[in-house]
């Protein structure tokens, strides 16, 4: 419990994981949370791969969060840019108003 | 030791938190400033376990960039008058269940997956590349970034280029008593359709055909 080891940092990723995936779900008030949350669930993923580079020893775990991170910041540019467009669409982001494709 | 693991639980903590707190905060904008307070508890996470040059870049990829860049948004937008609190407050109790159920399954997954794990004695690294080489971690990074994983760190530059085009595009709006220049035009112009030689005669005036 006191020794900090690879298995807290992975139960530390795990736990942000899920609050990604729940944020997800729980969501309903606009867009802007829904990526919000993508980027906590990147960020989990990124925990990880940096735990295990540090514990294996082997660097090449950070080099790929390396292109995680530039993904992550070209979806979010991406993403925000659509809600933009959006938004001057529709005049609203909220999520329960964004059902043109429920038919 | 003890100072290692007092560290990581305060700073854990805190992520753990304010990542809770991104989901269910009121506002939009507090979100916001909790996903920043997120992302530099798990910087110094990073810092304090050895990946410093990651911990920077988290800090400013992710809080200069992308955080700013979801402010900007969120106060862009004027989002506070879009919903009413009696319709937010129903669809989130409608949606707690699911979404409860959805996350402690994701979540044991993941503990099991990984409680299932175990260090193999004989394991292979897939490189050559260590990270006990005397050198810092700056420096081995970009040893392994700028030889074997050259075309990828490329393909990332031009993953950022086609990012920046798409978002031009899909937020320019064409305004409509705004004159703009004619590339093409502009280029196809030529010598002879642009001047034309008029013989005069003394005397006359000149009558161009326009």
């Amino acid at each position: 419990m006191i020794e900090i080891s690879l298995g807290h940092y992975l139960t530390l990723g795990a736990i942000i994981f899920s609050i990604g995936v729940l944020g997800i779900f729980l969501n309903r008030k606009n867009v802007i949370i829904i990526l919000m949350s993508i980027e906590l669930i990147l960020l989990a993923v990124n925990i990880n791969l940096v735990s295990f580079s540090i514990y294996l020893q082997d660097i090449v775990g950070q080099v790929f969060v390396i292109f995680i991170l530039t993904v992550a910041a070209a979806e979010a540019a991406i993403g925000l840019a659509i809600i933009v467009a959006y938004y001057k669409n529709k005049g609203s982001i909220n999520v329960e108003t964004i059902n043109t494709l429920k038919g | 030791m003890l100072v290692h693991s007092l560290f990581f639980y305060f700073f854990s903590l805190i992520t753990v938190f304010s990542a809770l707190m991104v989901t269910i905060s009121r506002s939009t904008i507090n979100s916001v400033f909790f996903l920043i307070l997120v992302f530099v508890s798990v910087s110094i996470l990073f810092i304090f376990i050895g990946a410093e040059f990651l911990g920077m870049i988290m800090l400013i990829v992710y809080v200069g960039a992308v955080a700013v860049l979801f402010l900007f948004v969120v106060m862009m937008l004027n989002i506070s008058s879009q919903t009413t609190k009696k319709n937010k407050r129903k669809g989130l109790i409608n949606n707690i269940p699911v979404g409860l159920i959805f996350g402690t399954i994701i979540f044991l997954e993941l503990i099991i997956a990984l409680g299932g794990w175990k260090y193999k004695s004989d394991f292979v690294n897939l490189s050559n590349a260590s990270l006990n080489a005397g050198i810092t971690n700056t420096h081995a990074l970009g040893n392994v970034l700028y030889t074997d994983y050259i075309h990828l760190f490329q393909i990332s530059g031009i993953i950022l280029l086609v990012a920046m085009i798409g978002a031009i595009i899909l937020t320019f709006s064409k305004k409509e008593n705004v004159k703009r220049q004619k590339y093409l035009t502009q280029i196809q112009r030529e010598k002879i359709t642009a001047i034309s030689l008029v013989d005069v005669k003394i005397g006359d005036g000149v009558k161009l055909n326009d």
